[in-house]
């Protein structure tokens, strides 16, 4: 754990990929099996399970510090881990030896019992140091974000192996911490593990957003061109060891959903947009938030919101691999496979050709109008199946955005790299001489913007609550969201989807600011 | 007569009625005292400063000798009669620990003592004579680290972290930011007490305010501009001392392989170093952290505490909990949460 530590603490202050590569690939040198497997999960976030949760840490705490204090430190210092690392009673500076290898600490953790946990949680924070302490915690609650992503942690293994990133990617979902067998294979001591029949997520192909410049450079007939669904990306994976549904960064969603995997039977891997669909007819996103994160879905809200697959792209059919063949191609075993599959649930994307710039605009406006779509999709049709964000080849069309003047009401702080500024902010709409809040907003301003919205919630705070600081009535910003529902949750009764800051109004006097009524005329039916 | 009924917060800063006097004034007025040399609270312009002799210095050095029409320099424990003859303000300044000439100004009306700390620190530090705990009935104390999160470790614990950097990075240049006026002739002397004896280099805007500690008798050794070395690629593996600003400043990539440290209290939340882009936090500091403003709380033992600048709410809480009066003053203007940590 020392080491591990150490590990964190050097790669939370170095900025370079490179000398963080250097630094990881130094720890596997010298760290043996399991301990460098289980560090390389914490890291690239693949551990399976949380060794305590943030309330738990949160209660021990609270036990030993006045909870206004605690609050009050938490605010300011933007983090839990963090901020329980300096408030934990006990020594700060020498960092402790002798305490258990991370090998050691995962075993324990994962066999301890309920009533277990806390006294062991509490052991280890007396014996640590502030830096020791704020590990443990990261590391427990899988919380570490300390600038290795996952597509980096590959990187460096494929480094330290001396082989290709790709040869990573294909076996990584198929791997599993601590990592013995992917480490013996990359130092050479064993065969590449086999992977074949596992039921594993496949990295998924991204798009770009496409601007102005792209645009005017795009002859129409070399792209495939579809609509974009306003549902959630997943992937679908069947194998005659199973079947699962994957999100886009790889989560198993298959609990929630399963009444769109109950009539899939051929071995195939689909990539599509997940959606509440009756019949060929496409819900609103707002309805599939309802299912998102059921972990047992009650029947009767399966019935009445039946989830769907607009499926757009095929990694494999039967066992054979297709990521390989331009997209053209693999369209065509797409179409094959969904007219001979059993499922109703699949629905095939439509593509919507275009001979001339005019007839794509054309399609980009009808799609505009469409409510259950966000705009187009423009995928290169001789474009591979490449995992990662590839340049020129898939690239997305949204509709523009809405956009109305609304009035900052209340600020909170923000996390990780915003810790202690603030940056999160509720904004409202006039309803007669009233403010409503509408929405939140934490994105869309320049960091130079955050600087001075901050030194402004500070100038113009008239009340505080908690964490909240409510502000003078008197900032207008110009809000950029997708679309706006009904909401019961809200006092304005509307939800506004993906709220961002436009443009920050400095000029604009507040009673100049949008009325609530505005922002619902601009709600779909 | 309670201090409330004679000090109030006027926007220059806070003021004493009787004795026309405002405290650390933001703006050109006719009387100030000026509790010490950072630019936060030592501002140019006004009619007359009252301020110790090196804080006095200080402000020359910074602002010219123009700085003020008037000056009259005050030895710590002496006392000045203002205001009305009859009816008269005397108030008498006392050390505070926090940087070279710094004091707090005791205020003594119609049988009240106020005090107000100024910024102070209680950690010992070899550049100005040790806080004194004044007996008082308010005493007015900042709460620049006033959350229970902020405990400074020993100065010589993260002057160690830098001599260890040089070891194990003996070919990058160790660019240190450090605030112009106290932080950076504090890590210097913390420096050659760990026995590091070769020269120190400097930016620019730090060398006049050196070479007035070095006038007021405090060694820093060998110091040398960096605008004086030719061949900036000999500066790998020695220390050079900018104020936090120029850190991540064009000035910064004349120098070799810069490996950027700190030097500041804020270092201690992980976050705020890396907002800046440090790779080597010191955490040292010119003030008290939490466990020294309770202690001193303690030690004063006031019937009231009033709390400025910084993070008033958790001190103001945390008196009250020990029993005492407490509010926050709301001070503008003063750096919240800027370099004089």
């Amino acid at each position: 754990m020392e080491a591990f530590s150490e590990l964190l603490e050097q790669l939370y202050f170095t900025s370079s990929n490179n000398a963080k590569a250097a630094l990881i690939i130094d720890y596997l040198k010298r760290t043996p099996d399991p301990d460098r497997g289980w560090a390389i999960a914490a890291m690239a976030g693949t551990l399976r399970f949380d060794f305590f949760k943030r309330n738990t840490v949160k209660q021990l705490m609270l036990e030993r510090i006045d909870p206004v204090l605690f609050n009050l430190s938490y605010d300011y210092v933007g983090e839990m881990s963090e901020t329980v690392a300096h408030l934990w009673p006990g020594q700060t500076d020498a960092p402790s030896q002798g305490l258990p290898s991370l090998g050691e600490l995962v075993e324990q953790f994962s066999t301890a019992g309920r009533q277990q946990v806390k006294p062991l949680l509490a052991e280890y924070l007396d014996q640590m140091s502030a830096a020791q302490r704020w590990s443990l915690i990261k590391l427990g609650t899988r919380g570490l974000r300390i600038g290795v992503s996952a597509r980096s942690m590959k990187q460096i293994l494929a480094r330290y192996g001396q082989t290709q990133v790709e040869e990573i990617e294909a076996l990584w979902h198929g791997v599993s911490a601590p990592y013995t067998e992917l480490l013996a294979w990359l130092e050479g001591r064993a065969d590449k593990p086999d992977i074949s029949e596992e039921v594993t997520f496949h990295p998924v192909m991204l798009s770009h957003p496409l601007d102005e410049k792209t645009l005017t450079a795009i002859e129409p007939a070399e792209w495939q061109i579809e609509h974009k669904y306003d549902g959630i990306r997943v992937q679908l994976v069947s194998t005659a060891n199973g079947k699962a549904l994957f999100s886009r960064t790889g989560d198993d969603i298959s609990q929630s959903f399963p009444d769109l995997l109950e009539d899939i039977h051929e071995h195939c891997v689909l990539d599509g947009e997940l959606l509440i669909m009756h019949g060929t007819q496409v819900d609103t996103f707002n309805q599939l938030q309802q299912r998102l994160n059921k972990k047992k879905p009650a029947k009767k809200l399966i019935d009445s919101l039946p989830a769907g697959l607009m499926v757009y792209d095929i990694l494999a059919d039967a066992e054979q691999s297709l990521t390989a063949l331009p997209l053209a191609a693999r369209r065509e075993h797409l179409q094959r496979f969904i007219e001979n599959s059993a499922s109703d649930r699949l629905h095939l994307s439509a593509v919507w050709p275009a001979n001339s710039a005019e007839q794509l605009r054309e399609r980009y406006n009808q799609a505009s109008d469409d409510t259950a779509v966000e705009g187009l999709m423009l995928k290169r049709t001789d474009s591979h199946y490449v995992p990662g964000r590839p340049k020129g080849l898939w690239y997305k069309w949204k509709r523009e955005p809405k956009l109305v003047d609304a009035v900052i009401m209340y600020a909170q702080r923000g996390h990780g790299k915003r810790s202690s500024f603030y940056s999160d902010f509720t904004f409202g709409a006039w309803q007669d001489d009233t403010l409503l809040p509408i929405g939140k907003a934490y994105s869309g301003f320049t960091d130079e913007e955050l600087k001075k919205l901050d030194n402004w919630v500070r100038r113009n705070t008239v009340g505080r609550f908690g964490p909240v600081r409510e502000v003078a009535k008197a900032l207008v910003i110009e809000v950029a969201f997708d679309a706006v529902h009904p909401s019961t949750r809200h006092k304005s009764g509307i939800a506004l989807r993906f709220p961002r800051f436009h443009r920050i109004r400095w000029d604009k006097p507040a009673n100049e600011a949008d009325t609530l009524e505005t922002v619902k005329s601009l709600m779909e039916t | 007569m309670h201090p409330q009924h004679w000090m109030s917060v006027a926007s220059p800063g806070l003021y004493c009625r009787p004795a026309d006097l405002y405290i650390d004034p933001m703006e050109p007025v006719a009387q100030a005292v000026v509790t010490h040399g950072h630019a936060d609270h030592a501002r140019s312009g006004h009619q007359h400063v009252y301020a110790t002799h090196q804080t006095l210095a200080i402000m020359t050095t910074r602002y010219g000798e123009e700085m003020a029409q008037h000056t009259s320099g005050v030895d710590y424990a002496q006392s000045v009669t203002l205001g009305e003859p009859d009816d008269p303000v005397v108030m008498t300044l006392y050390p505070a620990g926090h940087i070279l000439g710094s004091a707090q100004v005791l205020l003594e009306y119609r049988g009240a003592r106020l005090v107000i700390s100024g910024d102070y620190k209680r950690r010992a530090d070899p550049t100005c004579p040790p806080f004194e705990i004044v007996p008082c009935d308010v005493f007015i104390t900042e709460a620049t680290f006033g959350l229970p999160v902020f405990t400074h470790p020993p100065i010589e614990h993260e002057v160690d972290k830098l001599i260890n950097s040089l070891q194990v990075f003996p070919h990058r240049c160790h660019l240190v930011g450090s605030y112009a006026l106290g932080k950076c002739q504090r890590v210097i002397l913390a420096l050659r007490q760990a026995g590091y004896t070769k020269p120190i280099y400097l930016h620019g805007a730090l060398i006049r305010l050196c070479q007035l500690y070095q006038q007021q008798g405090i060694e820093l050794g060998e110091l040398i501009a960096v605008n004086d070395v030719e061949d900036k690629a000999t500066l790998a593996g020695e220390i050079v001392i900018a104020p936090p600003s120029a850190l991540a400043d064009r000035w910064s990539r004349a120098l070799p392989d810069v490996r950027t440290v700190n030097a500041s209290g804020w270092m201690q939340i992980r976050a705020r170093a890396r907002q800046k882009q440090v790779e080597l936090p010191m955490i040292i500091s010119d003030h008290c952290d939490w466990p020294e403003l309770i202690q001193t709380i303690e030690e004063v033992n006031p019937s009231e505490v009033w709390v400025t600048h910084g993070r008033e709410d958790a001190l103001v809480y945390q008196a009250t909990q020990m029993g005492y009066k407490a509010k926050a003053l709301s001070l503008l203007g003063y750096e919240d949460e800027q370099e004089t940590g």
